[in-house]
């Protein structure tokens, strides 16, 4: 393959060195680029370390001065003298409100990211995919105004029709009123990180390898059978990644929840009654009235939040890690 | 089991381009016949016409009739899912599916017919990789992925895969183009087992392997690029390499061509 035109020519070699062969070069673009990414990628982990021990540097006070359980402290009076606060309802309601939003989207957005890959003919396909890729970057307040405005009536209908039929179920159990819920705000939560799901599953079914997928078919494979031979076993960590960025959406989402959720400080499993609060929407609330301590409560929150991201993304690493031999490893 | 395969007029299209007209061909059960011919000929399309495989590429299209055992597979009512699991198919580059290990590999067509039972599976593995001429050198692997073998290795698992169905045919498109020396001999040496039982059809590049494996050798050509192709010559694989009838094969088999 390599042919020696277009080669540099090694130095000539000197008498009685016998046809040397060329030397390394010492500062080639490969060292520059070295260079490059390892500073690029030490500034990454120097920046994240600092912010964490900024965080922590912040929280202190308030954690100091807590007359509560920060871990089981459901109220949060930050503002109060002695100050009682914690983070039971808080990361309670963030982790159950992203839960359940990606309950509710990551089956709808692989339906739509097959459809688009697999079975929608290729001219309707491209422009749905167009259209999906835009949504993915609409900001977050627009889902939740337009949560607000226009999804409060039927998830109150949604609500009373939920308790009438499932009432025996506790998650229905609520006699209402309905309105602001943690069901209103998982729904719009889930509208909002269904693009970004459906935009990069499809992109990871599109890029399964047409031998594999000609594999299965020369099997006697259906297409859905197909799909679950070939695609889907391949796209498994991409399917994992886009669900993790989704979910990491969910987590960190302020506005959408801050209009949507009830604001109530409770760990409950109700999900249509008034109710609902998460760690990002009471931030995005309180920051403003918050006097000194608040204020570094509300960082020790964010901390928490950030404990969160984390341990959700270590798990999502370590099931694509799992059997990445078994990924990506052949032709 | 294996069964004989007619063409009547068999034409493929690729979109508006037609790129093999009315191909006539009988081949006989428990035979092997060998498709050579200059490259874009129309032999890989012709093969992949005979398991409807061809028309999986969008705007791909068969006219003609290809019977087997008598039934045309190009009928409207024909179920394309139970005429590809009686024909087996062996691509160019090997394609397990990397996603599976060795056993799941070999099993994956059984599980598409619904087979369950763990021994019957353990015993179609043991079956197929033996048939393959593969088992010894994976069965103490067989939990391992199936991408990890040698190229050589992942074309006789994908034999095996393609084998562990029992289908009645076996179409086999370049299979030894990837590998080595030995490898091909190995495969070859396969090929002459499983014609016991399978009707086998192989598309090769290799004029030795085709004199070697084959009972019967179709000669393709094109006229000039944009033309369909053609059979010019189908006959006993003695003769074909011997004394061909027509001066286009004399030419492309002693080199003057393609
Ligand atoms: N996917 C495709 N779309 C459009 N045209 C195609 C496609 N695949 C093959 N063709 C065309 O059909 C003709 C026959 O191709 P085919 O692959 O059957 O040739 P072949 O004899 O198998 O060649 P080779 O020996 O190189 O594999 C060629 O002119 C080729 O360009
Ligand atoms: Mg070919």
């Amino acid at each position: 393959m390599a042919t020696t035109t277009g080669v540099p020519s090694p130095p000539a070699a000197g008498p009685g060195e016998g046809g040397s062969l060329p030397r390394k070069r010492p500062l080639g673009a490969e060292m520059l680029f070295r260079g490059t990414t390892t500073a690029a990628g030490t500034m990454v982990l120097v920046i994240i370390v600092a912010i964490a021990v900024f965080l922590i540097w912040q929280a202190v006070p308030a954690l100091t001065d807590n007359d509560a359980n920060f871990l089981t402290e459901e109220n949060w009076y930050a503002n109060d003298n002695p100050p009682r606060f914690g983070i039971a309802a808080t990361a309670f309601g963030t982790v159950l409100t992203a839960v359940i939003a990606l309950l509710l989207a990551v089956p709808v957005a692989l339906g739509i990211a097959l459809c688009l890959s697999h079975y929608a003919p290729k001219r309707v396909a491209t422009p749905l995919g167009f259209i999906i890729d835009l949504l993915a970057a609409v900001p977050s307040v627009v889902f939740g105004l337009w949560g607000r405005d226009y999804f409060f009536e039927p998830v109150q209908g949604l609500s009373r029709f939920l308790h009438e039929n499932l009432g025996w179920l506790p998650i229905f159990g609520s006699e209402g009123p309905y309105g602001k819920s943690v069901l209103l705000g998982s729904i719009v939560l889930a509208i909002m990180i269904l693009p970004i799901v459906t935009s990069l599953s499809r992109e990871v079914f599109m890029q399964t390898p047409a031998q594999n997928e000609e594999a299965a078919l020369a099997l006697g494979a259906t297409k859905w059978e197909m799909i679950r031979t070939a695609v889907l076993p391949f796209g498994r960590p991409g399917i994992i990644a886009s669900v993790m960025l989704g979910l990491g959406r969910a987590l960190g989402e302020t506005i959408a929840l801050a209009l949507t959720l009830g604001g109530v400080y409770k760990v409950s499993f109700d999900l249509i009654g008034p109710g609902g609060t998460s760690i990002a929407a009471n931030i995005a609330t309180r920051f403003g009235e918050a006097n000194e301590v608040g204020r570094s409560a509300l960082i020790a929150s964010g901390l928490v939040l950030f404990a969160i991201t984390l341990v959700v993304n270590m798990i999502a690493r370590a099931i694509v890690y799992r059997r990445r031999e078994f990924v990506g490893g052949s032709a | 089991m294996a069964k004989r395969i007619e063409a009547h007029g068999v034409t493929a299209f690729y979109s508006s381009f037609k790129a093999i007209d009315s191909i006539n061909m009988t081949i006989e059960p428990k035979s092997v016949t060998a498709l050579i011919g200059p490259s874009g000929c129309g032999k890989s399309t012709f093969l992949r016409s005979i398991n409807r495989m061809h028309e999986v590429l969008p705007g791909a299209r068969n006219e003609g009739k290809l019977l087997i055992d008598g039934q045309n597979v190009y009928d409207n009512d024909v179920d394309v899912t139970a005429v590809r699991r009686m024909i087996g198919m062996v691509f160019q580059r090997p394609n397990p599916f990397p996603t599976m290990s060795i056993y799941d590999n070999v099993i994956s067509g059984l599980r598409l017919n619904g087979v369950r039972k763990k021994s019957t599976l353990d015993d179609a593995v043991e079956k197929a990789l033996r048939g393959a001429n593969l088992w010894n050198e994976v069965k103490d692997r067989l939990p391992r992925p199936g991408a990890g073998l040698s190229g050589g290795q992942q074309q006789r698992l994908c034999i095996a895969r393609a084998i562990a169905v029992e289908p009645q045919v076996l179409l086999m498109d370049e299979p030894c183009s990837a590998l080595d020396p030995i490898s091909t001999l190995k495969i070859e040496d396969l090929i002459s087992e499983l014609k016991n039982r399978f009707t086998i059809v192989i598309v090769t590049h290799n004029m030795q392997q085709a004199a070697r494996v084959s009972d019967r050798t179709g000669f393709f050509s094109i006229d000039q690029t944009g033309d369909p192709g053609r059979l010019i010559e189908y006959d006993d694989t003695s003769k074909i390499f011997t004394n061909p009838s027509e001066k286009k094969t004399e030419d492309y088999i002693t080199g003057r061509f393609g």
